[in-house]
């Protein structure tokens, strides 16, 4: 398992995981810089991701969907905040009506992820996301809720153990 | 127990009442229900009112219940709804774990058929 960390803040709506992997900084970057690499790794089995465009500028759009053999379909179109090949990419859901809210279902989130040499080689990738709301976390879990819920359900932890006084 | 289905419009209003200090700490006090209203405002530095307000979200969300019991109305933690939360968080973690798996997996293939070039 190559995760290393994963922070998970529900008061300030945010996640953050970094992983090590076994390739240069230039490698992992192709991960989100190329289409067809992205699609084998976005989507779960079942439900994979189709890139339609990829510009991957600061201005730029990615647009892309996900769908099920059910017949399930989910569009996504982000914004590219910022990209500074190859160690700092930040993206934002950009389908936003007048007030700054998603208008096509999808969450709200921004993802900020930022790749490194790792001490001993390799690479350190850290994916940081925002969401929006509380509903934009639940928006994120139900895309890939199949693959998500389904092993957690025996390792739930202690019942208030994330909620201090 | 009580799964939670994403599509569930209750998980954010769960999430919504968790995400506040004051809530979390009433949720956890409350989980023996032993505490009225008036009891846990005695414990807050702010208003009767303010501490009825924080009250009613976590109801709202179903986080916590009130019982009449004797004059009192007791304040009670719904233990299933809380880990309904816990576990929506969970299940992004995992979303992420798969994620990072499948990275892996495509290094992995890419090393051998390329011989590490690239």
């Amino acid at each position: 398992m190559s995760v290393t960390s994963v922070e998970k803040d529900p008061e300030s709506l945010t996640m953050t995981v970094t992983a090590d992997l076994d390739a240069t900084v230039e490698r992992a970057w192709q991960l989100w810089a190329d289409p067809r690499q992205f699609e084998r790794w976005w989507g779960p089995p079942g439900y994979p991701a189709t890139v339609i465009d990829h510009d991957l500028r600061a201005g730029g759009r990615i647009t892309f969907f996900m769908a099920g053999t059910d017949g399930e379909h989910h569009d996504s179109t982000w914004e590219v905040i910022a990209a500074d090949p190859p160690r700092h990419l930040e993206l934002r859901d950009a389908d936003v009506d007048h007030d700054g809210r998603p208008n096509d279902g999808n969450a709200m989130t921004a993802m900020i992820i930022t790749i490194d040499e790792r001490d001993g080689g390799g690479a350190v990738m850290a994916i940081r996301t925002h969401f929006d709301s509380q509903a934009g976390m639940e928006e994120h879990l139900a895309r890939g809720f199949e693959e998500g819920m389904r092993m957690v359900f025996s390792q739930i932890e202690a019942v208030l153990a994330g909620t201090p006084a | 127990m009580v799964v939670a289905k994403a599509s569930d419009p209750g998980v954010d209003r769960i999430f919504h009442a968790l995400a506040d200090g004051t809530r979390r700490d009433i949720l956890a006090l409350a989980v023996g229900g032993r505490y009225s209203v008036s009891a846990l405002a005695k414990r807050y530095p702010m208003s009767f009112a303010a501490v009825q307000k924080h009250v009613a979200v976590l109801e709202g969300a179903g986080l916590i219940t009130k019982e009449q019991r004797g004059r009192e109305r007791l304040v009670h933690t719904d233990v299933d709804t809380v880990q309904r939360a816990r576990m929506v968080l969970n299940g992004i973690e995992e979303l992420w774990r798969a994620r990072v798996d499948r990275i892996d997996d495509l290094l992995a293939t890419e090393k051998r058929t390329t011989g590490g070039k690239r």
